[in-house]
């Protein structure tokens, strides 16, 4: 393992009065897929929320090297941290082609429309929908978009908040094979969100599993798919 | 027959002008899914600064620019002070908001510019451009009509050719999601309401312009009713939509009311009102309008 990318110490996270993160600390390497796990309504959501400044928090994000925790939500995405939100976030109204100009927001290079025609070749099903819009394509497809859009800012940590959710299992694999591919070939680092935790942690270097809003274990991925707690509550064994 | 040309072409006369206020209502009604009760005020008082512009020596044309420039950063400045303060989900303040910007714009244009009606700089060539019997279509209306059209091709154009126009049309479709994409969600709307104003600002002074009329400060007050019902006809967050229906509020008023003759004039009001009802009844979402909208 080399630097840490992000880091976070002791953060709390609120709803209003309501604290529903108390206090976790995690880390995400460069170049690594690291997981959190967790059941529903344990804070993964705003966990990953926390990290984009789209909740109210306290403590410390760090993110190469700099304190980020006062961040705005589009200053931390400038600093290159992409989103994918759960239930995808894409912008129904919006041509898939606009969706993913809206993804390379940040950028005035000339290389947009050229990462364009690479989300294409990846995924010809978002080229032969170019002229659409996002909201008539199918959740697969979706999902393929929101994850092409965050791409387009040309992110150095890609955050996925349940990117399985709600998808049939070869579309599933499909995606998670693709993570694997950038993550090799691209060297994105990514932070996934799952509740599958066969599958996630099948494809990351390491992983956190989360229980109402404390962080109760943490290792390497190997041995968190064999340790006997987990295959209880989320392997189904 | 000449008879029913003329309230044809009266129609498209004020159908014109009603659009281009309904423009500005769907503007930011697109980016807030909230109906601006002040926006014919802020057109108003708009016009207001373009007649004070022209009596002060610029060029008419140079100071309905300036005047719509003006108009822009003041809509700014409210969007900033009154508007973003505020939960952009909670709609009942913001409804409340807008209604008192709406008295207190008008109250100024009153003690600034006085009730007595003053004399508008005609925009436009004087007299007919084309008599068809004894039924005349006046420069004023091609005018008006074509400036109308210009307007909403260059809208069209900057929401949709230009990065800001790209960012304006992702906060509309998704708050959360455009912040993710790093768009500063404040000022992009706030990029909206100055081009609402500037949009209204152009229609409140085309309306104004027209030879039959003066300006005063209660100048807008029937024509933004016509405007927000012609923005609902058009589906609220379309603005071709908003074209469509002016213009059909602009008929109604004038074909069916006034030349029609059991339908009394002083049921204009109510013949768009039904009009609307029953479009909204067959076409929930209006003529071009693309989503179900929740209707205040
Ligand atoms: N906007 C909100 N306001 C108040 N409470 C919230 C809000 N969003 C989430 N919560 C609460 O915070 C807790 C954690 O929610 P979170 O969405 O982070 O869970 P999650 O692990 O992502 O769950 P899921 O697997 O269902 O997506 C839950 O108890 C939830 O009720
Ligand atoms: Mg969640």
């Amino acid at each position: 393992m080399t630097d840490v990318l992000l880091k976070a110490e002791n953060l709390t996270a609120s709803y209003g009065q309501i604290e529903v993160l108390h206090g976790i600390s995690f880390e995400v390497y460069d170049n690594e897929i690291a997981v959190i796990l967790g059941a529903n309504g344990a804070g993964k959501t705003t966990t990953i929320r926390a990290l984009s400044g789209m909740v109210e928090t306290t403590g410390t994000i760090t993110f190469k090297k700099e304190d980020i925790s006062e961040f705005e939500s589009d200053a931390i995405v400038r600093k290159g941290v992409a989103h994918v939100p759960q239930g995808r976030g894409t912008f129904p109204e919006l041509t898939v082609e606009d969706n993913l100009r809206v993804g390379a927001f940040i950028r005035s290079d000339n290389d947009v429309q050229n990462d364009i025609q690479n989300c294409y070749d990846t995924y010809p099903v978002l080229f032969e929908r170019r002229t659409q819009t996002a909201g008539s394509l199918s959740g697969g497809e979706q999902q393929m978009l929101a994850v092409s859009r965050a791409l387009m800012s040309r992110p150095e940590l890609l955050l996925l908040d349940e990117p399985s959710l709600g998808l049939a299992p070869q579309i599933v694999e499909a995606l998670f094979e693709r993570f694997l591919i950038m993550n090799k070939d691209h060297g994105t680092t990514m932070l996934i969100v799952e509740q599958n935790a066969q599958l996630a942690l099948g494809m990351a270097d390491r992983g956190y599993v989360l229980e109402a809003g404390e962080i109760v274990i943490e290792g390497a991925a190997e041995s968190l798919i064999n340790d006997e707690a987990i295959i209880r509550a989320y392997l189904g064994g | 027959m000449d008879l029913f040309l003329q309230r044809l072409f009266d129609g498209l006369t004020n159908g014109s002008a009603y659009a281009l206020i309904a423009v500005a209502l769907v503007l930011i009604f697109k980016a807030t899914t909230l109906v601006n009760f002040a926006q014919g005020e802020q057109a108003m008082l708009g016009a207001f600064i373009v007649l004070q512009l022209w009596n002060w020596g610029l060029p008419m044309w140079v100071a309905v620019i300036v005047g719509m420039l003006i108009s822009g950063i003041i809509a700014a400045g409210l969007e900033r002070t009154f508007i973003r303060r505020f939960d952009p989900a909670d709609h009942l303040p913001l409804v409340i908001i807008t209604l008192g910007l709406f008295l207190v714009l008008n109250a100024v244009a009153a003690i600034v510019w006085r009730y007595d009606p003053l004399a508008f700089p005609q925009l436009f060539p004087h007299g007919s451009a084309i008599t068809i019997g004894n039924a005349r279509l006046s420069w004023y209306s091609i005018f008006a009509f074509g400036s109308c059209i210009l307007v909403l091709l260059l809208l069209h154009v900057l929401l949709n050719r230009t990065k800001i126009g790209l960012s304006f049309r992702a906060v509309s479709s998704n708050l959360e999601s455009s912040r993710l994409c790093g768009i500063k969600v404040g000022p992009t709307l706030q990029f909206g309401w100055a081009l609402a104003a500037a949009a209204g600002t152009f229609g409140a002074s085309i309306y104004a312009a027209n030879p039959v009329l003066q300006i005063e400060p209660s100048i807008m007050l029937r024509a933004l009713i016509f405007s927000i019902t012609a923005a609902a006809l058009g589906g609220l967050d379309s603005l071709w939509g908003a074209l469509l229906g002016g213009l059909t509020i602009g008929f109604i008023q004038s074909v069916l009311v006034q030349y029609i003759p059991f339908i009394p004039n002083e049921m204009t009001l109510t013949a768009t009102v039904v009009v609307l009802l029953i479009v909204l009844t067959l076409r929930p979402s209006g003529f071009l309008g693309t989503k179900t909208v929740e209707r205040v």
